[in-house]
């Protein structure tokens, strides 16, 4: 379990089961886990996961940017995995575990090393793109092995910044990669 | 890897503290990083409809019939409405832009139309994308579902895309209160330019293009209004780079009380100038939220965001030099052309940006320049990242390269007999700037700027590679571009500064951060001030409650504007704490210091008084009362700053690319950026910005077009057609600075947001043509994709990959 704002109010969840209109694309009951608390929602066929999580959950840290695919911002964990959360339903969902930045370093705990390495490395401006950078760069540290250059630059070439200029998130993501897998393979995260 | 500019100190410390010039890290992004930013969509409003925009699919038509009967009975529909229905409010956007300033007026007599956009299209649609009704509903799927319902009927009416065609006889009016389609017109002339070209050794004739592309925020603009029903204040969350400017336009279109309206821009996705104006989606929001006693929120998609807000950069320069034999300039000629769109947005800005950036770092005794605004069915443009410099930039600079190669003279060489040197500021061009006054530059060692680049970029060494000829159909190039750039704009900025009862600083500046980073950088800046721990300032940008007055943050003017006023303020407020202090512990003033936030005697014995202990305690003995009504003695202070000039920052880029023949693709081997912003803050903060600004040059320079048809349609209204480069396509960058403090404010900062964006298109274009120089290819207009490349190749007659 991590926080309260994850597990939805019982009763609005149930305001929300019984659709205040007539809503065109049906409605379904899910039940997944998000950031490690159990959720049971009602949801709209067509509700992207994205709309989801900011606006059923409230967890607004995961950024829409451009709603096709492109930009990367909306990027959260699924079942592992970097998924972009304005191309999946939210009935997609059912069974999956979902990881969110919200997820990372709850509360007051200490910053992930990923979330340190961009701070410390001012891989951000705006920070609009930086929890889908945070997501797919937290993925790259969990795998077994140490991602190669080319996995690396592939990862990232999947998000947009239109601040940074992507060196300082390139630094930040090596850094990380070096703390998770130091006396690893030497493989150059850039 | 390339390594930025090293961050020990080189330069003089402003405020003369501690905090200033160094690479503090930024306090915004613990809570970024954690989720808890609050963009304007993040911000919960219980109950709140959303709003969606029917939008013009036609460039031009005459609008014959609205029809809402079936999108107001689609499921979850709170209102439909449309031109007719929000006819009365008297909206008026970008008043500060539209207006020329008066000495401007005097000395230029410039043309300016007054094209006021329609909250909603009545009678005719201008643009595709242009606003023709807006849905209210439950949810922004319900909103975008009644969309469909709505029933427009249009009669398509002549298209005008090319401004050229736009200023033709017989073209069609767009707005049938002018005389013609020309927006805006303005000339300037110094010296004899006529009998300069007539004597010149050589001369060089061409025209060039800067192309369309659009500043593109990660976040695309939104807006969200909300009546207090406590206090009947309406409160608007906009992610706008001007939130004063917000505050007083909606407050005259709503025929409120500005006072009565709160705008609050927190945390905003980037702007880059694409949220620097004011759009009719930003009246309607708050309006609807009047009219229907709810909240109400808009938020744009990309679709929207690329296709309906503003775009820039479309310019055409028929340039011409003059020089002697040894390549000294005798006179510049400009006829610069601007494609503003379907409506005149913000006037002079851009074009006038344009004529008064066009001579650069370089010594030009004669000048002719005229610019002519146009417009035509597309989106409306307006400022984005360098504002008129990058296009005024790639057309100059690509003119000394022409010249550079009819001469037979090293480009670098022509640029540095050029110069103006250090010791000739401040140096005036005999133009007048945008405020209305002679244009001066204030300081700056342009020719140290060019040696750097030339030596970092090993000229020489790219010289020999090309001697030895191409690799694999690889051909080496390298460019050259150089730039100043008047930063700091006015007319002022505000900071307040209160010491709260902890002890704690409160800073409270009009100028809103979109990613710059100020609640670190004015943080520190106050710090110094003041004499306290730099964890002890806490600063509010964005919040039109915090401040009376405001401006924003556009213009490269944050530092410049807010950092100075801050500095101000925070100089008084010490002022007013040592007194304080003097009082309690019954001393002189001038025997005590304020350092780290402790107050004590200079001779360090004696009591010490912390600025909690002191401000903790009201009313402070042997402190008047406060007179009713008046609070002149507070430790609080509010300073306006209203800068006397431009700060004029400057910078010379270089890069080296490596075109293959064969596929048009062109790699950036090495670039180069020095630069000089005067006297830095915070060096971190510093190189990000200049970092972010060269890679959105580079992605105009190689990647990104808006593209119409010529039936006025846009054919890249998503990030698969619009391409927005990642990471791959941005290299590590070679950067390095140096530092002309600017005489023109205490800190001696200059403003950098833009200046990395303004110079990209014109090296790139530079060091490319200098790659393809072996088939004689002329680069005229960007972005240089493969394609256009080898449509630059095959028209030199060399045989390229099938398409």
């Amino acid at each position: 379990m991590t926080t309260d704002l994850a597990t939805p109010d019982p009763a609005a969840a149930t305001r929300a089961a019984a659709p205040p209109l007539a809503e065109p694309s049906g409605w379904h009951e899910i039940r997944l886990t998000v950031d490690g608390a159990s959720v049971t929602a009602q949801v709209e066929s067509r509700l992207l996961l994205s709309d989801f999580l900011r606006d059923r959950l409230g967890l607004t840290g995961t950024h829409v940017g451009c709603e096709h695919g492109v930009c990367g911002a909306c990027t959260v964990l699924l079942d592992g995995e970097p998924a972009r959360s304005c191309l999946t339903l939210a009935v997609q969902c059912e069974g999956a575990e979902l990881r969110t930045v919200e997820g990372l370093a709850p509360g007051d705990a200490p910053l992930t090393p990923v979330q340190r390495a961009f701070h410390e490395c001012h891989g951000m401006q705006c920070g609009f793109c930086t929890p889908g950078f945070v997501m797919t760069a937290t993925a790259l540290t969990e795998q077994p092995q140490r991602p190669d250059a080319a996995d690396v630059a592939d990862a990232l070439s999947g998000h947009l910044c239109r601040c940074t200029g992507y060196r300082n998130i390139r630094r930040a993501v090596c850094q990380a990669l070096d703390e998770r897998f130091a006396g690893g393979p030497a493989g150059r995260g850039e | 890897m390339s390594h930025g500019p090293s961050h020990a100190p080189r330069q003089p410390a402003p405020g003369g503290g501690p905090w200033t010039g160094r690479p503090v890290p930024r306090v915004e992004d613990d809570r970024l990083l954690r989720g808890n930013g609050r963009y304007v969509d993040d911000v919960a409003l219980p109950g709140a409809a959303e709003a969606a925009f029917l939008r013009s699919p036609h460039a031009h038509a005459r609008i014959r019939s609205v029809d809402v009967t079936a999108a107001l009975a689609a499921p979850g529909v709170v209102a439909v409405w449309t031109g007719a229905d929000v006819a009365h409010l008297p909206a008026m956007l970008n008043k500060e832009e539209l207006r020329t300033p008066p000495g401007l007026a005097e000395l230029l007599d410039p043309y300016v139309a007054i094209t006021p956009m329609p909250l909603l299209a009545t009678d005719r649609v201008l643009y595709v994308g242009q606003p023709v009704a807006v849905v209210l509903a439950e949810n922004r799927y319900l909103a975008e579902d009644a969309l469909e319902l709505v029933d427009v009927r249009y009669a398509p009416l002549p298209v005008l895309v090319d401004p050229d065609r736009a200023l033709a006889e017989d073209a069609p009016l767009l707005h049938d209160e002018l005389r013609d389609n020309t927006a805006v017109a303005v000339a300037t002339k110094v010296g004899d330019p006529d009998a300069a070209f007539a004597s010149a050794h050589a001369v060089v004739s061409e025209e060039f293009q800067a192309h369309r592309y659009v500043a593109s925020p990660i976040e695309t603009r939104a807006v969200s209004a909300q009546v207090d029903p406590y206090s009947g204040e309406l409160t608007v969350w906009s992610n706008t780079q001007t939130p004063h400017r917000v505050r007083e336009a909606t407050a005259h279109t709503l025929g409120l009380d500005p006072e009565r309206v709160r705008v609050i821009a927190t945390d905003v996705g980037g702007g880059f100038g694409q949220k620097g104006i004011l759009y009719v989606e930003e009246m309607l929001v708050p309006y609807a939220a009047r009219v229907l006693g709810r909240p109400v929120l808009w938020r744009e998609d990309r679709n929207e965001n690329l296709t309906a807000s503003s775009h820039a950069r479309e310019q055409i320069h028929r340039i011409e030099l003059a020089a002697d034999a040894q390549g000294h300039l005798l006179a510049v000629r400009d006829r610069i052309t601007v494609n503003f769109g379907a409506y005149n947005m913000t006037g002079l800005v851009v074009p006038y940006n344009s004529v008064c950036h066009l001579l650069g770092p370089y010594r030009v005794p004669h000048v002719d320049i005229d610019v002519v605004g146009v417009l035509t069915n597309t989106t409306f443009a307006t400022p984005y990242r360098g504002a008129g410099r990058p296009e005024t930039v790639f057309a100059m600079e690509r003119a000394m390269d022409r010249l550079a190669a009819e001469l037979g003279i090293e480009p670098a060489e022509l640029r540095a007999r050029n110069l103006v040197g250090p010791d000739e500021m401040p140096y005036a061009t005999g133009l007048v700037d945008r405020s209305g006054k002679p244009q001066s530059y204030d300081s700056g060692d342009f020719p140290e700027l060019l040696r750097r680049a030339v030596a970092k970029a090993d000229l020489e060494g790219v010289r020999a590679r090309q001697r030895e000829g191409a690799r694999d159909g690889r051909l080496v190039g390298i460019g050259f571009a150089m730039y100043i750039e008047a930063t700091g704009l006015g007319p002022f900025e505000t900071a307040r500064i209160d010491i709260a009862p902890s002890g704690r600083v409160k800073l409270a500046i009009g100028a809103p951060s979109q990613g710059q980073g100020h609640r670190t950088s004015m943080a520190q800046i106050a710090a110094d001030a003041i004499g306290v721990p730099f964890d002890a300032v806490d600063v509010v940008g964005g919040d039109t409650s915090a401040t009376p007055f405001g401006v924003g943050t556009i213009a490269s003017r944050a530092l410049v504007n807010a950092g100075n006023a801050t500095h101000r303020a925070g100089r008084l407020v010490r002022e007013k704490i040592i007194e304080a202090a003097a009082r309690r512990l019954g001393v002189p003033a001038d025997g005590l210091d304020l350092r780290e936030g402790v107050i004590r005697s200079k001779a360090a014995e004696g009591p010490a008084l912390t600025l909690a202990e002191l401000a903790g305690r009201a009313p402070l003995p042997g402190t008047p009362e406060p007179t009713d009504g008046r609070h002149g003695t507070e430790l609080s202070e509010t300073v306006h700053f209203r800068p006397p000039g431009f700060a004029v920052s400057s910078g010379a880029h270089a890069a080296v690319v490596e075109v293959d023949e064969h596929t048009g693709e062109t790699e950036i081997l090495h670039y180069v950026a020095v630069h000089d912003a005067g006297v830095i803050v915070n060096p971190m903060i510093a190189e990000g910005q200049v970092t972010g600004g060269i890679a959105q040059g580079i992605g105009g320079a190689l990647y990104e077009e808006m593209i119409y048809g010529p039936d006025g349609q846009p054919r890249t209204g998503t990030y698969m057609d619009y391409l927005v480069p990642t990471s791959s396509e941005i290299p590590d960058l070679d950067l390095d600075e140096i530092h002309s403090p600017s005489p023109m404010n205490d800190l001696g900062v200059k403003g950098l947001g833009e200046g990395g964006a303004i110079a990209p298109q014109a090296v790139l274009a530079n060091a490319v043509e200098d790659a393809l120089r072996p088939f004689g290819v002329v680069v005229r207009r960007g972005p240089l994709s493969p394609s256009r490349v080898r449509d630059l190749l095959r028209a030199a007659g060399r045989p390229t990959a099938a398409r």
